[in-house]
């Protein structure tokens, strides 16, 4: 009985021995180098897996970014400039500044600016909507108002306006990956620019018709009527295909073109109440000796 | 035992309500909207302007290429504005809004009733005359008639096949015309079996309208190479594909036309608007439509200038009932929603389906839950759940190789579903993105 004990373990044992020395052989004659810095780099970065740098997650882009002789064009959204500082301090490179953006909705058309004309009964996709008609109102460049940017956003930083019907950034939350971008088939998702305390002027239209047809679609709409333009001492805005467009790169944020434009489609995000103009007035009446 | 295409297909509740009302003749509305793209292909140059008189039939904006069509003026009367509408299609486009004055036609159109037989034509000049007269397929598709007309080099047709299926439950206006119309129909037959040189032409009529096979049948002993098939009743059988199939066993293959296995499908609407065009001179500027709807008060057929209202043949037929819930400007399985009841008559509209409430809704959406009744409906051999879930998820290649293309949009997997789910909404959308990635390969 314990013969067989014995047998059994060192048959077995032997068989182990043989089949780790052929495996370690194999192993040798099969091995792959991997930079170890692909596993530092990736331990730096967010792990979001988002897609926003371009590349298929996280672990792709930190192979490129180890592989790159340059850090041009590499950048994680979502880490920012910290991410990529420490990514460049390891790898003995240096990161190119990269502004912070945030994704920007090119569409003000609520129910009460813009009438929805129909009602849309087919399956909730933006895409199938826009693949079949003009949609709910008659402007045939707006938000179609059924989320698939929602969808889309990895980071919650989206969600539907219930009253709007109008999805809403968070800005704290966007990381600017760009999936709304991508998912909007109107394409009126923009990522613009992130500036000092999150302030934001933008012309929040994307209709290209002419003043006329948009007007008649919606009351908030851009109608090229050149006013910002002139306004402008920065040569910050420029209107191409019957839409005005704001240059992040120029404005300075005067807010001038936002008082001059007659249909309100330019609209200011962040910005201290102005200085109300009657202040003034209101002292002169109480100097009034008669009160 | 009447014969059928083999695979797939439905059969939905008929309605035919107006199938016993002849055909009215519509008052001209006090302005029209004629839309400059009416038919697949290039859409048509506007050729007056602001301002200028038209008369019936004048021609007012030009074909633009090969595949493209004539568009005439439906009325007389001045050019009020040439603006963007939203037209059944359900996007914008360019339209030619005219206020009617009075109605005065081309003198070169012959108003005389008298059927003539005898076609004078040569098959050249036939062909020249569907172009100029602004001829498309009226079954729906509004293909460019004169382009089928025209068999390419190296290609042979050998018989004519005319549809005379009216698959789509609800519409009747082909059967009324082949009631109401056949002699001029069966001259039209001749006419385009002259033009692509065939001696022989099959009408195809589903057998619920008996009355109107009777009648076809009895007129076409005079005319020599037609003759009339009874069909099963089933959808879609109105589709060029399966109606060859039922009709001649001949099986056109995937991404190929009807001419590649030796036949040519018109419309029996296609063959009248021919007959009028080439033995009265008249361009298509009017045509029969359906309209009808459970609680409309007097459905019927009516013969409408293009361009008309679809609020005034609502009108016509006893007005808008309150239980509304949707209007469909074709058959309610092909046909489209129309955004509102300004969207004018183009030469695609067969019929005005004004569906009720609780019928226009669509079902709340479930699970797949595996039944395979959609494959067993699709006509053409497609796995409409597969299509749809590549579509959703964006894997358009996968969805090629499953042969999206192929998808004739009949809607025959969406009206199956007991899950409610939007089969052809995702297949249609998945078919867009297919069609584009290939354009895009081809450029390369």
């Amino acid at each position: 009985m314990s013969l067989t004990v014995l047998i059994t373990i060192i048959s077995l044992s032997l068989l182990a021995l043989i089949s780790s020395v052929i495996l370690y052989f194999i192993a040798q004659k099969f091995k792959v180098f991997e930079d170890p810095r692909i596993d530092e780099v990736q331990a730096i970065l967010p792990a979001a897996n988002c897609g926003g740098c371009g590349f298929a997650g996280c672990r792709n882009f930190a192979e490129a970014l180890v592989k790159a002789e340059t850090f041009e064009g590499l950048n994680c959204p979502v880490g920012g400039a910290t991410v990529m500082g420490s990514v460049a301090k390891l790898l003995g490179k240096e990161a190119p500044v990269v502004d912070p953006m945030v994704a920007v909705l090119l569409c003000n058309g609520s129910p009460e600016f813009r009438p929805r004309t129909s009602k849309y009964n087919g399956a909730s996709d933006c895409r199938i909507s826009h693949n079949l008609y003009i949609g709910e109102t008659d402007c045939s460049y707006g938000c179609l108002g059924l989320a698939d940017c929602v969808r889309a956003c990895a980071f919650d930083a989206m969600y539907m306006n219930s009253e709007t019907e109008l999805p809403v950034i968070i800005d704290d939350k966007c990381v600017a990956c760009g999936a709304c971008v991508k998912a909007c088939p109107r394409k009126i998702i923009e990522l613009r620019k992130k500036a000092k305390k999150d302030r934001k002027i933008y012309v929040s239209c994307s209709n290209c018709e002419k003043g006329g047809p948009a007007r008649r679609a919606c009351k908030v709409t851009c109608i090229a009527c050149g006013k910002c333009v002139k306004a402008c001492e920065f040569d910050a805005i420029t209107i191409e295909n019957n839409l005005a467009y704001i240059d992040t790169n120029k404005c300075t944020f005067c807010r001038k073109c936002v008082t001059e434009c007659p249909t309100s489609c330019i609209i200011e995000v962040n910005f201290p109440p102005r200085k109300p103009r009657i202040e003034v007035q209101a002292e002169v009446v109480n100097d009034n000796p008669n009160v | 035992m009447p014969k059928t295409f083999p695979i797939g297909g439905v059969h939905p509740p008929e309605n035919k309500i107006t199938a016993d009302t002849a055909i009215e003749l519509l008052p001209v509305p006090s302005s029209v909207v004629i839309p400059v793209s009416q038919h697949i292909g290039a859409p048509a140059a506007i050729i007056v302007n602001k301002g200028d008189y038209v008369k019936t039939g004048q021609k007012i904006a030009e074909s633009k290429g090969f595949v493209s069509s004539n568009i005439h003026s439906s009325v007389s009367g001045k050019v009020n504005k040439i603006d963007s509408i939203i037209d059944t299609s359900g996007y914008k486009q360019t339209a030619v809004f005219i206020d009617v004055e009075g109605d005065e036609w081309v003198e070169t159109i012959d108003r005389n009733s008298e059927i003539i037989t005898e076609v004078r034509l040569s098959g050249e000049e036939i062909i020249k005359k569907c172009l100029e007269s602004g001829i498309v397929g009226l079954g729906g598709a509004t293909f460019p008639s004169h382009v089928k007309l025209t068999v390419p080099a190296g290609k042979k047709c050998d018989v004519l096949i005319i549809n005379g299926v009216e698959c789509e439950p609800y519409l009747t206006s082909d059967h009324r015309l082949m009631l109401e119309k056949g002699e001029e129909i069966l001259t039209g037959v001749t006419i385009l079996m002259k033009a692509l040189k065939v001696g022989k032409a099959l009408i195809g009529i589903e057998n619920n309208k008996t009355d109107a096979i009777n009648h076809l049948t009895k007129l076409a002993t005079i005319f020599s190479g037609v003759t009339v098939h009874a069909l099963k009743v089933k959808y879609p059988q109105g589709a060029e594909k399966q109606l060859i199939k039922a009709l001649i066993n001949r099986e056109v293959p995937s991404g190929r036309l009807p001419l590649d296995v030796g036949t040519v499908v018109h419309n029996v609407g296609t063959a009248y608007a021919v007959y009028e065009a080439v033995q009265k001179n008249k361009p298509l500027f009017e045509r029969v439509v359906t309209i009808t709807g459970k609680s409309l008060s007097r459905p019927g057929n009516y013969l409408v200038r293009i361009g008309t209202p679809v609020s005034w043949l609502i009108e016509a037929a006893g007005g808008m009932p309150e239980d509304t819930g949707k209007i469909v400007s074709g058959g309610p399985l092909m046909g489209k929603a129309i955004n509102n009841a300004d969207v004018p008559v183009v030469k695609g509209t067969s019929g005005v389906i004004l569906l009720p409430k609780d019928e226009s809704e669509r079902m709340e959406i479930s699970r797949c839950i595996r039944c395979g009744k959609c494959i067993e409906a699709c006509a053409l051999n497609l796995e409409p759940y597969l299509l749809m879930t590549l579509s959703e998820k964006g894997l358009f290649e996968k969805a090629e190789h499953e042969r999206i293309t192929d998808c004739m949009e009949c809607g025959s997997c969406s009206y199956i579903c007991p899950a409610g789910r939007p089969l052809l909404d995702y297949i249609r959308l998945g078919k867009t993105a297919v069609m584009k990635m290939v354009r895009e390969r081809n450029m390369k």
